[in-house]
């Protein structure tokens, strides 16, 4: 790994996009070792980038409960719980700087909870035997990232970042074969402005609002990972998706957006809905033999604690089948009345106090009385751009971080472990990473703004963001950007089925002709305009949701958050098929005409022994 | 209120309100208020969903839609925020905006919709502004001062549990200017007491602690009005800080207005 001398970093200028936990501290620890940072966020404030709202916690094998936890357990739970399908080295070396990052945020004043001795207290998340969770009340994303947000504002009053805010970032330029710089919009005035460096980093998140319904905030989107896949950058596993059970459903037709909580209550909570489809009677007043606690009959060793994706889709089977509950029944119950009636309203309250008045703010309903109505909602992606050992892109100079590439998680994200690589990346792997590719470009300068590769991609991207302007036709961008859920959702969701999955490669091409040619969008492209915002967003959602459904297609076996219904077992289980599909699906763009290809990466196991999941 | 099966309860119910709501092309252009009959609102649709609906039938009629900053919708990220009825955030105590939802409201209310008023948040267009005077009084000193990589091992600085949980009282602030929009005096005392708060308590924050109050603060004052006292920021703050940090703010400006004199007289 070649290194850049301290002296010479301030040489190298490096431009960030996204400013969430992997954007921010990335854009800090750049700027600590001396390069010249830029930062761009489309928000007013680098503070708001979506990592704030993860509420669980942090991993690290810290082992600080002698529970026996140690760097290696970690490796091995990631590996298992991502079902086999991540890169083993990333993933050890993951576990291995988990230590660092407890140690860096603590530093920072990021406020854990602490036992009565001032030490870090810990407890035990997603189903893991040990207790390796770090957190901060139900708000640990919200004080990791305003760990990493303050340490950049220290670098932006030191000089060593520019923050550019509400600059939506709408094109990768690249120039014999590199990542030379971006093309921004400026959300205020309209002005589409080229920036240039020796390298770029996304740091962008996940696609999971191509499903238009998810727990991601409303403007989460996957332009800029999508815009430089279409200049080369190959694009993996997008099929991989994590669905959470424990969501509140969607209440009427104009629901924007589903709200997550925390999975801790399944561990009091009791999942079930009525036996009969012409139930009637409130939850309170069904007696028990007409109740069918489906989780818990079918799993009895685990029981409700099953996995997310098990818990997922058999509440999705529930309400197939005509059982689901309240007023829409796209729901499940999850039933607290044994828990307090076992310890009393008051322990729960101490337990689950914010999370019940959360849910009764929301729906109006009292948990106290009546039970919860969950349903599963998309929250997490796994695939994304794929990146080497070093976070590089197969176009050098383009870095991808955090959940916005491919590399730690395979098919399923193990809980608390999100918040871990996004700061893993950017702390801990890029500002040593990056040297490599920069070292050998010392004396060099960025390609000049004025270069015709810059010109080029400036006159498109205003072009195409003007063109919108003159489409002049029925329906809004909010329409078709449900439509789309509609599709993915039904089709390449919970579950997926060969003849779900064609249907929807006929759909969604259908639906972006229609989308292109009828799309509504009022207003200039001169000022502040959040349907234009938007438009380009749902645009790239259009052609990223083919991607994902044609990857979902070609992966004949079920895996993780990935679950094909023609590959289970006879209990219903996902059946893996090690033997033709333990690769990475790195999908290469071959220009807008024509699909892309798939480029396999093997994954090799070298450590871990790959065996079946059971929770039975 | 009990749920049934569904059976029977297949519509949920509606509401008629009349909205007057702020439209401003930019942040020197005159504004004016839109009236607009909003019929139809499910009551259990969230306020922004209520906006959305609105816009989408703006939209229907060619009428440009108004906008307004919104982002996670989950009350974490402080991107939201308007004055409804002349409150920030509207009625309900310790709520954002997007978690405030219809069924506060009673069929045929009548409900303002302005953007946060203050000279330090100009208005962008119709309901935005733009609160980046916030991020520089973050710059100015609102961190710990900890470059990657030189944290020792996380325990060997132990924080009593109840100091973390007044830090961490502190640091629950979402940013989102309810208390500078609620204040008579536009002052931000309660975000900056906020952030020197959660910093200043904690051990790690010391060794920065009174270059920060009195930097924090200066930054504050260049940018906010001064506080008087009316305490009307932490009745709006949707997280409920609670005026106690400006207690802190102010003693630690004072202490450092001293100790900072004393170190320069000394150089």
């Amino acid at each position: 790994m070649k290194l850049v001398n301290p002296a010479n970093k301030r040489r190298f200028k490096i431009l960030v996009v996204g400013t969430g936990l992997a954007g921010a501290s990335a854009a800090a620890s750049l700027a600590e070792l001396g390069y010249a940072v830029e930062a761009f966020t489309f928000h007013d404030s680098p503070r708001r980038a979506h990592s704030i709202a993860a509420q669980g916690g942090i991993n690290a094998a810290k082992n600080y409960r002698n529970d026996g936890d140690s760097v290696y357990r970690l490796f091995y739970d990631t590996v298992k719980g991502g079902d086999y399908r991540s890169r083993e080295a990333n993933v050890y070396r993951l576990a291995q700087v988990s230590l660092n990052i407890i140690d860096q945020c603590a530093a920072q004043g990021v406020p854990f909870a602490r036992e009565y001795g001032g030490l870090l207290a810990n407890r035990s998340f997603g189903g893991a035997q040990v207790s390796r969770t770090f957190y901060a009340r139900g708000q640990t994303g919200q004080q990791l990232l305003l760990g990493a947000y303050q340490a950049m504002a220290a670098q932006i009053a030191a000089g060593g970042v520019t923050l550019h805010n509400r600059a939506d970032v709408l094109d990768i330029v690249v120039k014999d074969g590199e990542a030379c710089g971006i093309i921004v919009r400026d959300l205020l005035t309209g002005e589409v402005q080229a920036h240039s460096g020796h390298a770029v980093v996304l740091a962008t998140g996940g696609y999971g609002n191509v499903y238009y319904l998810s727990t991601n905030a409303m403007n989460c989107n996957v332009t800029a990972a999508w815009r430089a896949h279409r200049r080369g950058a190959t694009f993996a596993n997008p099929c991989y998706t994590q669905i959470h059970p424990t969501c509140i459903p969607a209440s009427d037709e104009f629901q924007s957006k589903l709200t997550l909580m925390s999975e801790s209550l399944r561990n009091d909570g009791r999942i079930w809905v009525p036996r009969s489809m012409d139930e009637a009677r409130a939850a309170a007043d069904v007696p028990e033999a007409d109740r069918y606690y489906f989780l818990e009959e079918k799993y009895p060793a685990f029981g409700n604690l099953v996995p997310r994706d098990v818990a997922s889709r058999n509440a999705k089977t529930m309400v197939d089948q005509g059982l689901g509950v309240g007023p829409l029944r796209n729901g499940v119950y999850l039933d607290f009345a044994d828990v307090i009636a076992r310890d009393g309203e008051a322990v729960v309250r101490e337990k689950y106090g914010n999370l019940f008045d959360m849910y009764e703010r929301i729906t109006g309903e009292d948990p106290y009385r009546s039970p919860m109505r969950i349903y599963p909602a998309t929250h997490y992606t796994m695939g994304g751009l794929w990146v080497d050992y070093n976070l590089m892109t197969n176009v050098p100079g383009l870095y991808a971080l955090g959940e916005c590439n491919f590399s730690d998680h395979g098919a399923n994200r193990l809980g608390a472990s999100a918040l871990m690589q996004g700061l893993a990346d950017g702390y801990f792997v890029l500002p040593y990473t990056i040297g490599d590719y920069l070292a050998p470009k010392l004396g060099s300068a960025p390609v000049p703004v004025d270069d015709p590769a810059f010109a080029a991609a400036v006159a498109e991207v205003d072009d195409r963001t003007r063109g919108w302007l003159a489409v002049r036709g029925t329906r809004s961008v909010e329409h078709y950007h449900r439509e789309l859920g509609k599709i993915v959702w039904e089709c390449c969701g919970m579950a997926r089925n060969r003849t779900g999955l064609e249907k929807a490669l006929t759909e969604i091409p259908a639906l972006r002709e229609e989308f292109r040619a009828n799309v509504k969008v009022l207003g200039s492209a001169d000022t502040t305009n959040q349907s234009l915002e938007q438009v380009n967003r749902v645009d790239d959602f259009m052609e990223m949701a083919e991607l994902k459904v044609r990857d979902a297609l070609h992966r004949e076996e079920s895996c993780g958050g990935h679950f094909r219904e023609e590959h289970q077992t006879p209990e219903g289980e996902a059946l893996r098929d090690d033997e033709n599909f333990a690769y990475v699906a790195a999908w290469d763009w071959q220009g807008p005409d024509r699909p892309q290809e798939l480029v396999k990466e093997p994954l090799e196991f070298k450590y871990v022994k790959l065996t079946q999941r059971s929770y039975k | 209120m009990s749920v049934g099966n569904g059976a029977g309860n297949g519509h949920p119910a509606t509401l008629r309100l009349k909205l007057r709501i702020w439209r401003q092309a930019g942040p020197d252009e005159p504004g004016a208020f839109l009236d607009v009959d909003a019929h139809d609102i499910p009551e259990d649709c969230s306020f922004l969903e209520m906006l959305d609906i609105v816009n989408e039938r703006l939209i229907e009629d060619d009428v440009e839609p108004v906008t307004f900053a919104h982002d996670c919708r989950e009350g974490i990220c402080g991107t939201c925020g308007v004055m409804i009825n002349g409150r920030p955030h509207g009625p309900e105590k310790a709520t954002a905006t997007c978690q405030l939802h219809m069924r506060k409201f009673r069929d045929g209310d009548e409900i303002v919709i302005e953007p946060f008023r203050a000279a330090a948040f100009p208005v962008v267009k119709d309901l935005m502004v733009d609160r980046r005077a916030f991020d520089r009084v973050i710059e100015s000193g609102g961190f710990i001062s900890a470059p990657t990589g030189t944290a020792p091992d996380a325990n060997e600085i132990p924080v009593p549990k109840d100091v973390a949980d007044f830090a961490m009282d502190a640091a629950a602030c979402i940013g989102c200017g309810a208390c500078v929009a609620a204040c008579p005096n536009s002052a931000a005392q309660l975000f900056t007491a906020a952030k020197l708060g959660h910093l200043n308590v904690l051990p790690q924050g010391q060794p920065e602690r009174w270059r920060r109050a009195e930097a924090m603060v200066e930054t504050m004052e260049s940018f906010f009005g001064s506080c008087t006292n009316h305490g009307e920021c932490t009745e709006a703050c949707p997280k409920e800080i609670s005026l106690d940090f400006i207690a802190v703010l102010n003693r630690d400006y004072l202490k450092a207005k001293v100790k900072n004199r004393r170190l320069a007289s000394q150089t």
